[in-house]
């Protein structure tokens, strides 16, 4: 048997399988998105029909749908960043030349990341929790005004995002601690020459030579921050108000609560739509800020 | 003088850091071993009174937890073989065979890698509806038996096996298949490791799919069962906490065994191939 037809049959059944059960629906998903497929289509399939862009028209006259939206962005656009940046502040104290027990603090940050996130969801609603949460118990302690976390519609995405970046920052503290493990003693070596004061190091030196880390752990966890539904389905249900109600909440709410299973994919086409072009809007501000991606 | 000060303050910020990644998880166990009732006081209190097994118990014998957790074993461990067995070669084949439209197939999958899993999921549990799989193991792994992720995982792994090897065996009139097995399965012991942990973890973790598939609550996995039961019993906290030490420990003690392979991965899988 030559190389070249040995090739095909290990990846056969492999790219078979992600053909069947993920190329084919997803074309799938948008040709059902242009149908009106519901309870009815389900039950007979000759219920079925074609309805164009009626489905995307008619979502973008839902105002569900747009606080869905907001919902999304807000979560992505608040969490994501705030994410990174405890990732950056915890990878930069790990990468300190001083610090002892280093083994110890990387598994114990990175612990959250590994667990279920419906079981530490579970346990932060009663971190949460208003009367007999530890949260506000330590707010109550040091004088400040305790808050209703997850019943104020102003204050249960803050934390579901809080919650996220507990659960999630040590992912991307163990990528851009490799990036900045990575940056040659040598630069640092010569900025202090230069006379170069450690703030000036890190704008100068360690900020420029870690935008490919940071490129990607942005690309990374804005794609995650996308799929948001796990954390609010055990923590606020979609409240209060539909508050924290985000866009695959949405599409499982139409699709496996109601069965219009054709809106639903419609909604999923949107957020793979939003997703791309949070990507490309993402390597274009790197580029142009930063050195070459 | 300055260095210690510095170096103290990187300890005492690592320390806080700590400290915020720690306390959920030590007083989800504080909570698990408190008696009915005692947690919903206040001031909250840090550390049972007298600790008690009860509320475990209780989950074993008069909730279906048991069962739900020998599903979750089963669903992650047979998850797990299924992707070792169907993304290990083809990563091999991408890296180290020579084939026709390789580069371009492989460049392919990965851009598809930007799609996000929900949006296959409606068609996906069409078709299985149609098959009658729904509620089916079947149903719950299908997403987990090939994935590109793991093939790119694997992939990148096996570009740095010795060509040399290969071609050594080849001229000694090994097969493919006889090369695959004896020459390039122990070389990609450490990857396998990391793929079946990246795997079991994500099967036992995962709760978007298993939630639309599963409709029997005999099949709940964990992550399923932990939600229903904390949508149901608001009130018992020390429950619910024993639920979610019961569905939490098994991957922390995953993790921290096979630690060097998570880490490894982790970066594997995030430099651009």
């Amino acid at each position: 048997m030559k190389p070249s037809v040995a090739g095909w049959l290990f990846v056969g059944p492999a790219l078979a399988v992600i053909a069947v059960f993920f190329f084919l629906p997803v074309l799938a998903a948008f040709a059902i998105s242009l149908t009106d497929f519901d309870i009815y289509a389900l039950a007979d399939l000759s219920n079925l029909r074609f309805v164009g862009f009626q489905n995307y028209a008619d979502l973008l006259q839902r105002p569900l749908f747009w606080q869905a939206l907001r919902n999304t962005l807000y979560f992505v656009l608040v969490g994501a960043p705030l994410s990174v940046m405890v990732s950056l502040a915890a990878a930069l104290l790990l990468n300190g030349q001083m610090v002892r027990f280093k083994g110890f603090f990387r598994t114990v940050l990175f612990a959250p990341v590994v667990t279920t996130v419906v079981a530490v969801a579970v346990i932060w609603r009663y971190l949460l929790h208003t009367r007999y949460g530890l949260i506000n118990y330590g707010l109550d302690w040091s004088g400040l005004p305790i808050v209703d976390w997850l019943g104020d519609p102003r204050f249960s995405m803050p934390s579901i995002i809080l919650f996220a970046v507990w659960k999630n920052f040590g992912y991307n503290m163990i990528i851009l601690l490799a990036g900045l493990q990575a940056i040659s003693v040598d630069l640092y070596e010569a900025a202090r020459i230069d006379g170069a004061n450690a703030r000036q190091r890190f704008f100068h030196v360690t900020l420029p030579s870690l935008v490919p880390s940071l490129f990607l752990v942005g690309v990374l966890t804005m794609a995650a921050y996308f799929q948001l539904f796990a954390e609010p389905y055990v923590m606020t249900q979609g409240g209060p108000i539909q508050s924290t109600l985000s866009i695959i909440y949405l599409m499982y709410e139409e699709g496996f609560k109601w069965w219009s299973l054709g809106s639903a994919s419609a909604v999923a086409f949107i957020l793979f739509l939003f997703m791309i072009v949070a990507a490309i809007g993402q390597l274009v501000v790197m580029r142009r800020y930063g050195s070459g991606v | 003088m300055r260095k210690l000060w510095r170096g103290s303050g990187v300890h005492l910020g690592l320390c806080f850091l700590s400290m915020f990644a720690m306390i959920p998880l030590l007083w989800m166990l504080s909570v698990s071993l408190m008696s009915p009732g005692e947690a919903s006081s206040f001031p909250p209190p840090l550390l049972p009174q007298n600790p008690t097994f009860d509320n475990y118990r209780q989950l074993f014998e008069y909730s279906s937890m048991g069962r739900n957790f020998l599903n979750s074993l089963f669903v992650a461990s047979a998850a797990t073989l299924l992707s070792l067995t169907f993304n290990v070669s083809a990563g091999y084949a991408f890296a180290k065979l020579e084939f026709k439209g390789r580069q371009l197939l492989f460049r392919w999958l990965l851009s598809a890698l930007v799609i996000p899993a929900q949006v296959s999921m409606i068609p996906l549990f069409l078709m299985l509806k149609g098959m009658g799989l729904v509620n089916s193991w079947i149903g719950v792994l299908i997403p987990f038996v090939a994935s590109i992720f793991g093939i790119f995982l694997v992939r990148q792994y096996a570009l740095s096996i010795p060509t040399e090897m290969i071609e050594a065996a080849r001229i000694e009139g090994a097969s493919e298949l006889r090369i695959f097995r004896s020459v390039v399965l122990p070389l990609l012991k450490p990857i396998l490791i990391t793929l079946g942990l990246f795997t079991f973890l994500a099967a036992w973790n995962d709760f978007f799919w298993p939630l639309i598939v599963l409709t029997d609550s005999e099949k709940y996995t964990l992550p399923i069962a932990l939600a229903s039961l904390s949508r149901e019993h608001v009130q018992d906290v020390e429950l619910m906490m024993a639920g979610a030490v019961v569905t939490v420990t098994p991957v922390l003690v995953l993790f921290m065994a096979l630690q060097r392979f998570y880490m490894s991965g982790t970066l594997a899988g995030s430099v651009k191939g």
